[in-house]
């Protein structure tokens, strides 16, 4: 048996261990269900690499894209993965509906859920959005971003990337470097990492960082140089640019020279270091495009690839719970 | 209009004056206290009157509220004076204070007057209109301050709006404590909690969530220490919240500044991770704080450096609540949970019946003027019976405000409203 049909056996018993409905932050996983999550997508790679893409686990179900944030990747990827699993996939986006016309959160998400879709992916500006949401409707509630707090798909991804590099995410050191104060990546990845066992540092200046953030289990470092030192792995958040205003940082340049990451810091960092980002990045903000595009250091492109194979596992696993219902 | 003669006996009487928390029995007259005795029993009553065995229960002055709002004018669907003044009754509160950032602004002798006219239309309880401190509670220019406190206004604020112009502030005090006009502020610096809805910490973070640390209060209060320092004039510290601007009252008491302060009753109750899930009947402004500095309020009632406990009743529709938590509006009802809420930190051991029934009584009655707020022979009849024991599931949709954003729904409180008497009417009857 393939990991992938292994894997796929697994979640279709009802006694697999998804505790949720809905798949919206990090801190309702355990080791296991990462385990088997990560198990199932590692299949999906291998699938998303055939010419054939198409299962259909979630055939006969629809999943709308509810997207109040731009964004390329995820609502891509959510699409992609929602497409090859069988399902029929609805985007919507603010400008596009009647969100915009003063029509609150609630009453769209009531409208939508009338409309009986199975899994509704939502992206807001709001920490709390995707929480409040699912509280509102029938279907599964997948979180792809509320606000400052969560991303938990990406931190997903992010570990599959990782264990597929590394061959585990148990024992690596990874940091986190950058805009941590602003960042659902952030959150989102130093919930799952450090429940899988790796060490996790957050690097970056005091005004990007939360207050407490050395409470969160991990080491805080302001001087990069020393937070990569012996780093396995090097996560780049985005700086987003108008942090320039009020008073976090003075300049993009004085911002790179500093915390921005180059192929001479990078050489503190362990040997066989990986160097991750979000995306989309700031080539020349927070990473040297040198860095960025060097495939021997980089896994950004992977980080893209996995998102596909790491949303299908989410998919696929919602679904499997909606069929033993 | 005299109302039927009304006497109570075997009461558990408390008078925040006196200081006496024992066995008594009272009679109102006219709408005044008229006798007030310290045993259980009465004689030689007139067949006339209405005796109330009270077989125990708390009678004591009904609840002065310095801070409630209301939606009128303007916001009538939030809640109106009617609904509120049946609400304060229904919480054995018999006199409130609304707060003038309407629409319009209570900032004009003619909005205070319509106020009192609606209100002794409703003829439930006292209702008393603060005005704005500056005009439109915009931070700016003085609002008209004699006027209104000849139409009847009882003290001046900006409300939730922090006064940020310190000139503006200095003058404000200057003038208005010349008139004899109290002025409220709540300190908050605005370049520290603009935009926060949660408190700088942990928490916060973890739940990204804007904040605002705990310092955005004491950088505010240390200004306005100094400022009623240099003009000598009033001042009522609206809702202190933390234990660092405490100790900073405490020196400003203790240096001998007129200063009062009250705390607001969802603040003594909650703390920061009542938040839960972005429960956005928990947003308040200030937001909640941590547990050591609910700790630290609460010693703060108990030692007297805290004055003053209010309800901070803010109504707002499930329309401004079911929204994402930095998108709702702040604010929570608090009136007919306000005696049981209060009651939580005397079942607790923490504060004395005494010295809660003070701080909710005589001492807001005596900060604004009023006569009421004690049980003393010719002082207004505004009574409160309630039975303080009595197990209480608060259930926020049979409460009787229009706006249901209630922080207590769903707990567990001791304290049941048995009469309220406003002006020697009964105002509200436990059925």
């Amino acid at each position: 048996m393939t990991d992938a049909a292994y894997a796929l056996d697994a979640i279709r018993k009802p006694a697999f261990p998804f505790p949720a409905r809905h798949f919206l932050t990090v801190a309702e996983l355990d080791p296991p269900t990462v385990g088997a999550l990560l198990d199932l997508a590692n299949g999906f790679v291998d699938l998303n690499r055939q010419k054939n893409k198409k299962l259909d686990l979630l055939k006969g179900r629809t999943l709308i894209n509810l997207f109040f944030e731009a964004s390329t990747r995820t609502q891509s990827s959510f699409e992609l993965a929602g497409k090859r699993l069988g399902a029929d996939v609805v985007n919507m986006s603010p400008r596009a509906s009647s969100i915009s016309k003063g029509e609150t959160l609630i009453d769209t998400a009531v409208t939508l859920n009338a409309m009986k879709p199975d899994i509704l992916v939502i992206r807001h500006g709001s920490s709390g959005a995707a929480s409040l949401l699912s509280q509102k409707v029938s279907c599964s509630v997948i979180n792809a971003g509320d606000g400052q707090h969560e991303h938990p798909s990406q931190a997903l991804l992010d570990a599959l990337s990782m264990r597929r590099a590394f061959g585990h995410v148990d024992g690596l050191t990874v940091a986190i470097c950058g805009d941590v104060l602003h960042s659902r990546v952030a959150r989102s990845n130093i919930g799952l990492l450090t429940l899988l066992g790796a060490n996790v540092r957050v690097v970056g200046p005091p005004t990007l960082m939360p207050v407490d953030v050395a409470r969160w289990g991990v080491e805080v470092h302001h001087d990069l140089k020393a937070g990569i030192a012996g780093a396995d792995v090097v996560m780049m958040l985005r700086l987003q640019l108008e942090r320039m205003q009020g008073a976090l940082v003075p300049s993009m340049r004085e911002y790179f020279r500093l915390w921005g990451l180059d192929r001479e810091k990078l050489a503190l960092a362990a040997p066989g270091v990986r160097v991750m980002h979000p995306g989309p990045m700031n080539r020349g903000v927070e990473i040297d495009s040198d860095v960025a595009d060097d495939v021997t250091v980089s896994l950004i492109q992977d980080q893209v690839e996995m998102g596909v194979a790491a949303r299908m596992a989410i998919l696929a696993t919602l679904a499997a719970r909606l069929d033993n219902q | 209009m005299t109302a039927r003669p009304l006497a109570f006996v075997n009461a558990r009487l408390v008078d925040p004056e006196s200081g006496y928390d024992g066995p008594g029995a009272l009679v109102v007259k006219d709408g005044r206290i008229g006798e007030v005795r310290r045993e259980p029993a009465l004689a030689g009553l007139s067949d006339d009157i209405r005796l109330v065995d009270a077989a125990g229960a708390l009678l004591c002055p009904g609840l002065v509220d310095l801070r409630v709002k209301t939606g009128e004018p303007g916001s009538e669907p939030k809640e109106t004076l009617k609904s509120a003044a049946r609400a304060a009754a229904a919480g054995g509160v018999t006199s409130i204070v609304v707060q003038p950032d309407t629409d319009p602004v209570i900032d004009d002798p003619s909005v205070v007057d319509f106020i009192l006219r609606r209100a002794r239309d409703i003829g439930l309880v006292h209702v008393y209109p603060a005005g704005a401190a500056t005009k439109g509670c915009r931070g700016e220019g003085m609002a008209e301050i004699g006027l209104m406190h000849e139409a009847g206004c009882v003290y001046v604020t900006d409300v939730d709006r922090p006064i940020i112009d310190s000139k503006v502030m200095r003058r404000l005090l200057a003038y208005a404590g010349a008139l004899g006009v109290m002025v409220s502020h709540r300190p908050a610096d605005p370049w520290l909690s603009n935009g926060a809805s949660a408190t700088e910490g942990e928490f916060a973070g973890r739940m990204g969530l804007a904040s605002e640390p705990v310092a955005a209060e004491t950088i505010m209060l240390e200004r306005d220490l100094a400022l009623v320092e240099l003009t000598g004039a009033r001042l009522l510290i609206d809702q202190i919240s933390a234990a660092a601007p405490l100790a900073r009252l405490e020196r400003g008491k203790a240096q001998g500044l007129p200063l009062l302060a009250t705390a607001s009753i969802n603040h003594l109750t909650f703390n920061e991770l009542d938040i839960g899930d972005y429960r956005t009947f928990y947003k308040l402004v200030p937001p909640l704080r941590a547990e050591n500095d609910r700790q630290a309020l609460i010693d703060a009632v108990a030692s007297g450096l805290v004055d003053i406990i209010v309800s901070a009743h803010a109504p707002a529709p499930a329309e401004d609540k079911r929204l994402p938590f930095d998108e709702a509006a702040p604010g929570a009802i608090g009136l007919e949970t306000f005696l049981p809420a209060l009651l939580s930190l005397h079942h607790d051991g923490r504060v004395s019946l005494a010295r809660l029934i003070h701080a909710a009584t005589l001492a807001p009655a005596l900060a604004i003027g009023l006569a009421a707020g004690r049980l003393t022979v010719g002082a207004p009849a505004d009574l409160l019976l309630a039975d303080i024991n009595a197990p209480r599931l608060i259930d926020a949709d049979t409460l009787i405000s229009k706006s249901k954003n209630s922080a207590f729904d769903g707990r567990r409180l001791q304290g049941q409203v048995l009469m309220t008497v406003a002006d020697g009417r009964v105002v509200f009857e436990a059925g």
